[in-house]
């Protein structure tokens, strides 16, 4: 089930970015799997009430796969699905990159990189002081790790000792302009992360077995946040969209569209 | 003229959050490493639990208090203007600004009055920064007692408010009762008169009412507006005193390419145009020294507003 839903929103995700002309298909294929998982399994939320106090919160840092979150957000049912299209366009809700006030469902607006941790942070802390038991979910990418904001970020959740809140690192190991270890290299990515106090579990990000017992783990984690490097294919389930640099932030050509929508399991 | 009483506008500040953090429980507060100089410190003796120290690390310190609104929460952040303005520009633009989120970033230690620290910790640009922002409120108080006010009233507006404080012990001038009705947007006319108009923010208000005494000797009746509200600009307050006294001398402890008197300007410019000068500081970093002696250096002396206001009646020709 989990499965399909993920086929489904990855179709969405090149119909969005092929109909707007611009986006970033990489990137949001690699996340797929984490967010069909966090949204169809893993969260407690309500698309009919989607200010519920009680849910859990979701902050998409690396901002530039609003596609994915989108069509996560639509399939839930926080808008009609035919909205999917409107991304990118002029009057549209659903903004290039995510925003809390024009989009219902979504919980922060992010798009420049580094800064969703920290508002992961303030949400995480605002539950404990309201001694609530929602939790918070902050996917990262791996090129973001370069931000020193990142860093910021994770001595403080582990100083507040924050173990409500969960990073999930998209370790596609690509940014635009290259392979992460060729731009800015981050390895080794789990030992930093357990130097800076963080409970670190490292899995396949889409394995669906492999990412719902890692947030199982984090949730028994007590007195520090977690992160789960998610090693994932950047332009995940579009075989020449696979591993390639040059699709992070390109739209598909006409022929492109209609070959990825295929391999997809589209008409 | 009476001796004016000196007072500290960042102990108002930390008064005004313990009174908050009393009457509200959805108030935090967030430093960044100058607790016990901005004053949240105070806040943090009586409510630890909700006042949170991010360290030397002020961009997480501002995008982790857009997360506390965004959960609900009122936040104010604080620290040295200088830190928490340029160097966290981009995380108030987007993750406060952009969304609208309820922060109050109050700044203190702004200006060249900082002193003997030097140019790389006196803030003489972030009205600029802060007022080209959609969404955001910015208020420079005139002193203590108007600090409180602002903060009070900062709290009970939702949206983001950038505070503009300083460091030093700074006259008390607003105790008359034409200020103590804070209402964020709305300038207050500290004296009537007939001839000039001087516009004072931050501590120069105190400066624009001594030399509308010193006008006096020549006998110019010189009006002063305590504008602190920067923006929004109370535009109809302005408008009506260029038109009731045909001149207009603004004076603030800033550049002052960018910031209030050139916000005045582009008000006046476009709505009623009448012979103005700017007192501020003339597109330069400041230096190491005292505060006197800095004011005096870069222009921000009872004097220089004095001499602009004899320029702009000399260019009306009187």
């Amino acid at each position: 089930m989990l499965e399909e839903m993920a086929s489904k929103v990855r179709r969405h995700i090149i119909e969005m970015i092929y109909g707007a002309g611009s986006g970033h298909p990489g990137g949001s294929l690699s996340a797929t799997d984490v967010l069909v998982a966090l949204y169809f399994m893993e969260m407690n939320h309500r698309s009919e009430d989607p200010k519920w106090e009680d849910r859990d919160r979701f902050v998409l840092s690396k901002g530039h796969a609003a596609p994915t979150l989108y069509a996560c957000l639509a399939e839930s049912g926080y808008f009609p699905v035919d909205e999917l299209k409107t991304i990118r366009k002029i009057g549209s809700r659903l903004q290039g990159h995510p925003d809390m006030r024009k989009t219902p469902g979504v919980e922060a607006s992010t798009g420049s990189e580094g800064q969703g941790l920290s508002m992961g942070i303030g949400m995480a802390l605002a539950a404990k002081l309201d001694r609530k038991k929602y939790r918070t979910y902050v996917m990262l990418g791996d090129g973001e790790n370069n931000c020193g904001q990142i860093w910021e970020a994770a001595m403080s959740a582990s100083q507040f000792k924050i173990d409500n809140l969960v990073a999930i690192i998209d370790r596609n190991k690509l940014q635009l302009d290259g392979p992460t270890e060729k731009i800015m290299s981050l390895e080794p990515l789990g030992d930093k992360w357990k130097a800076f106090g963080w409970n670190v579990i490292e899995i396949e990000g889409h394995n669906f077995r492999e990412i719902l017992a890692a947030f199982k783990k984090a949730k028994e984690t007590k007195g520090h946040p977690s992160v789960i490097i998610a090693n994932t294919i950047k332009g995940k389930g579009v075989s020449f969209m696979e591993g390639a640099v040059g699709f992070h932030g390109k739209s598909p050509s006409k022929d492109e569209y209609e070959k990825a929508m295929k391999e997809l399991g589209g008409d | 003229m009476k001796k004016w009483e000196l007072k500290n506008q960042r102990d108002a500040f930390g008064e005004a959050l313990v009174e908050l953090g009393e009457q509200r429980s959805d108030i935090v507060v967030a430093s960044a490493d100058l607790s016990c100089s901005v004053k949240t410190g105070v806040f943090a003796e009586h409510f630890p639990e909700r006042h949170f120290n991010f360290g030397i690390a002020e961009q997480n310190m501002i995008s982790a208090c857009a997360g506390f609104a965004a959960a609900g929460k009122t936040a104010f952040a604080s620290t040295f203007a200088i830190f928490v303005t340029g160097r966290v520009y981009d995380q108030i633009r987007q993750s406060v600004a952009y969304p609208k989120l309820d922060v109050k970033i109050v700044a203190t230690h702004a200006g060249i009055t900082v002193g003997g620290d030097g140019a790389t910790h006196q803030m003489i640009e972030d009205l600029a920064l802060m007022r080209v922002l959609p969404n955001m409120t910015v208020i420079v108080p005139a002193d203590a007692p108007e600090t409180k006010r602002a903060v009070m009233a900062a709290a009970e507006y939702k949206g983001p408010v950038y505070i503009r404080l300083g460091r030093a012990n700074i006259p008390v001038c607003t105790d008359i009762p034409e200020c103590q009705d804070f209402e964020i947007g709305k300038a207050s006319i500290m004296r009537e008169g007939a001839d000039i108009t001087l516009v004072g923010t931050g501590i120069m208000v105190a400066k624009c009412l001594e030399a509308a005494e010193d006008l006096k000797k020549h006998k110019i009746d010189a009006k002063v507006i305590n504008m602190s509200t920067i923006k929004p600009m109370d535009e109809k307050t302005l408008i009506k005193a260029a038109r009731e006294t045909g001149g207009m001398v603004t004076a603030e402890e800033h550049n002052v390419m960018v910031g209030m008197g050139s916000a005045v300007a582009m008000t006046l410019v476009e709505n009623f145009h009448v012979p103005m000068k700017r007192v501020g500081i003339r597109d330069s970093f400041g230096e190491s020294g005292t505060s006197d002696e800095l004011m005096e250096k870069y222009g921000l002396t009872v004097d220089h507003i004095v001499d602009a206001a004899h320029d702009v009646m000399k260019r009306r020709g009187r």
